[in-house]
């Protein structure tokens, strides 16, 4: 039998910057309520935005993405041509094929970095920074590019008044490169797909789509919309995400402690070892109970971007973790845990020490 | 041992004291959580987990809707409870 020559990668891995873009349209409120009955006060109360950016026709999925990864890679001190892989993580990227990431490996002037989109909802920046460190401790790339962008304003039923005001665009990016120290805690993550109706798309591409009759498998008769949801106007409704509030509340704030707590325990981090907790930023009442139910000390920093830019799915990590650490409110070499958790539904937590 | 009807209703208080800085005294059982105790939709998730451990009873999602007053939550409780 002949012998294959093993690959041969880094010690550990760590990330060694990161980098956001939020789009210039800032949203407030009051422009969420020209749609929907409710108040500013409702929705700061049960979400704790105050407002979110949404993305004009330029800021397009790739745009956003170039934007940040140019400041991740600037941050991490490397050149884009040492960038050996780019994970995008989106649920907002309009066209199936091919992965989005391939042109953002082109635009940043990667030389033909491997590049591949995942789907993994919320929990999307932590699966990237998973497979980054894989690939850099395995030796299949020096330096991994690991995006979360979204359009969520995409995906908004504006007059839908449980979600209207949740979701905003961005996106955010960190370079994952090689450690001699463990700077990126085992990984505890999962997915419990009988839950799979509490967060979803209302309704899928094919169906919306009536005229697609021509494929092989049939599909819909041209023009029957007649069981698909119409807005106010009688138009059928563009597909948007919708969920359950009080099961995704439940699940985030309980079951998600749970593994927020196993990811503290796989990394030997104690609570009061902790310095900054950022857990994707669904809902402020969902950070502040996850905070109570772990029982985090007082002196550790909790982001909460929340407030100004809305949930933004898979970019909602690196993105908080870009204003701490420009806001000063974290510093480089903090251990900060990071957690996340969405449709699917998935989860996927860890301890990293911030770049 | 199963909690009785008067049990349940000062361990809700409790609850609801805890998550939404309610009077105890103000916590009866024709009170509803929303209208009368300013326990809004997602405070009501964490009164009923609350409710779950300290009462060792299981209250899903499904029939989360159903509690809107302290004494639907009450009755639901009692003839629930392990």
């Amino acid at each position: 039998m002949s012998k294959i020559k093993p690959s041969k990668g880094a010690p550990y891995a760590r990330i060694l910057g990161v980098g956001g873009y939020r789009p210039t349209r800032v949203v407030p409120n009051e422009v969420i309520l020209e749609r929907i009955d409710s108040s500013d006060e409702w929705i700061r109360s049960r979400s704790g935005i105050e407002t979110r950016h949404w993305a004009s026709p330029e800021e397009t999925v790739a745009a956003m993405s170039v934007e940040a990864s140019g400041k991740a890679i600037a941050d991490a001190g490397i050149a884009a041509e040492q960038i050996g892989a780019v994970v995008v993580s989106t649920v907002s990227h309009f066209s199936q094929t091919p992965a989005v990431a391939t042109e953002i490996a082109d635009k940043l002037g990667t030389q033909k970095a491997a590049a591949f989109d995942i789907s993994a909802g919320c929990a999307g920046f932590g699966y990237g920074l998973t497979l980054a460190k894989g690939m850099v401790v395995e030796g299949s790339a020096e330096y991994v590019l690991v995006i979360g962008v979204e359009r969520l304003s995409d995906l908004t039923d504006l007059e839908d008044r449980a979600t209207a005001f949740l979701f905003g665009d961005g996106a955010g990016a960190v370079v994952v490169g090689p450690s001699q120290e463990p700077a990126i805690g085992p990984t505890v993550w999962g997915s419990e797909g009988d839950k799979s109706e509490t967060i979803k798309q209302t309704v899928p591409w094919d169906k919306f789509f009536p005229h697609s009759r021509l494929r092989p498998s049939g599909g819909t008769p041209a023009g029957d919309v007649s069981d698909l949801p119409l807005d106010s106007q009688g138009n059928v409704k563009f597909p948007a995400i919708t969920q359950e509030g009080q099961a995704v509340f439940r699940w985030a704030v309980f079951e998600m402690a749970k593994v927020a707590q196993q990811a503290l325990d796989a990394a030997g981090i104690s609570p009061e070892d902790l310095d900054v907790f950022i857990p994707h930023q669904a809902n402020v009442r969902i950070i502040d109970s996850m905070v109570k139910t772990l029982k985090l000390p007082e002196h550790v920093t909790v982001a909460r971007d929340i407030r100004t830019t809305g949930n933004t799915s898979a970019a909602s990590i690196p993105l908080a973790m870009e204003r701490l650490l420009a806001t000063g409110e974290a510093k480089s070499g903090d251990t900060a845990l990071v957690i996340g958790f969405g449709a699917g539904l998935v989860y996927a937590a860890t301890v990293v020490t911030l770049p | 041992m199963a909690a009785t009807q008067e049990e349940i209703v000062a361990g809700l208080a409790e609850i609801v004291n805890e998550i939404a800085g309610i009077p105890v005294e103000d916590v009866q059982l024709d009170k509803s959580f929303t209208d009368d105790l300013d326990v809004d939709s997602l405070s009501m998730v964490e009164v009923v987990v609350a409710a779950e451990e300290r009462f060792d009873v299981k209250i899903p999602d499904d029939d989360v809707k159903n509690l809107k007053t302290v004494g639907d939550a009450t009755e639901y409780i009692l003839k629930h409870q392990g």
